[in-house]
């Protein structure tokens, strides 16, 4: 079956939109891994610095997942390998 | 092309990578790209400081002012950087670590500066990845021996073996991609508010600059340093330097 080329373009960005709710799960971690770290720092002020750089490296570990969704939406978008 | 392409062609946004000039080599055609350009800009300005704190060093004095001090800073938080994580080893990695962390922290901010950041081009940072790869692999083999490494593969049975391989070859893909991802998303943000937006983004910018260049940009160079160390750190154990 033939497409035409404009309806492809329209379900790739719908495609894009729902790659990009990966975002949810790095979003949800990420508030959590801040929350422990704010706990932390409450519970033991002066570890401060090592708390946060321990914190931020790990969300930014967590993080990959939302990107791999954000990729996908990229690729979908602009490089557009589904259009002939 | 279609006239529904308004991301790509219509509004003529523009982050993506351009050839320069072309050459041929071996019947291949091979493109000089705006990555190259400003990798090279980005490697000048480091040698251009390299070149004038090492002058500076030759006459430097007991008492750090101005320059010197800066550069000794550096060194210094570079240095209680890698030996924090790094114990013993640390001798042998913290120039590639500095190294690393120059590159990929000036790469990053170049976007402030009106380049595309090379690191938002996969072939930089995969390239990046791929050092990182071999040496975390030269050191197990040099540190755990192949008996070593055949153990560390087969971790609780045996059966786990291609899982473990896979979880390696895993290592420099995701590196690579955490880094390329959040610096090629900051770059299209902005080139979408700025092209998209047209006049009415003024100044306002501004801000998404401070977040999408400097802030996300230095967390991911600290997290790329801090991994690699981790990394080799990891795969030398406890063995003597």
């Amino acid at each position: 079956m033939e497409f035409n080329s404009n309806f492809i373009l329209g379900c790739s960005a719908i495609g894009a939109g729902l790659a990009v709710i990966a975002g949810i799960g790095p979003g949800v971690g990420q508030g959590i891994a801040a929350g422990h770290a704010a706990a932390a720092v409450g519970r033991n002020p002066g570890a401060k610095s090592d708390i946060t750089s321990t914190m931020l490296l790990g969300q930014a570990v967590a993080e990959t997942t939302g990107l791999y969704g954000l990729l996908i939406a990229i690729i979908l978008l602009f490089v557009q390998p589904l259009v002939k | 092309m279609g006239y529904g392409t308004l991301l790509s062609q219509g509004a003529d946004v523009d982050f993506m990578i351009h050839g320069v000039f072309s050459y041929q080599l071996f019947g291949q055609t091979l493109w000089i790209t705006t990555t190259h350009v400003c990798a090279l800009i980005v490697m000048l300005i480091i040698i251009g400081f390299c070149i004038a704190a090492n002058r500076m060093l030759k006459h430097a004095t007991e008492v750090p002012g101005g320059f010197q001090n800066v550069v000794e800073l550096l060194v210094e938080k570079l240095d209680g950087m890698v030996s924090g994580v790094m114990g013993k080893q640390a001798v042998r990695f913290r120039n590639y670590i500095g190294t690393l962390f120059f590159f990929i922290f000036l790469s990053n901010i170049s976007g402030l500066f009106g380049l595309r950041p090379p690191t938002a081009d996969y072939g930089v940072t995969f390239a990046l990845a791929l050092m990182t790869f071999t040496l975390i692999r030269f050191n197990e083999l040099k540190y755990q021996k192949l008996s070593g490494v055949l153990k560390g593969l087969c971790d609780p049975w045996p059966i786990w073996a291609p899982i473990n391989i896979i979880g390696n070859l895993a290592v420099p893909i995701s590196l690579s991609l955490r880094l390329f991802a959040n610096i090629l998303s900051g770059t299209a943000i902005m080139a979408l508010i700025y092209t998209l937006l047209g006049k009415i983004a003024l100044i306002w910018p501004a801000a998404l600059h401070v977040y999408f260049d400097i802030f996300s940009g230095a967390i991911q160079t600290y997290v790329f340093c801090m991994l690699t160390m981790t990394y080799i750190a990891d795969a030398c154990g406890d063995g003597e330097p």
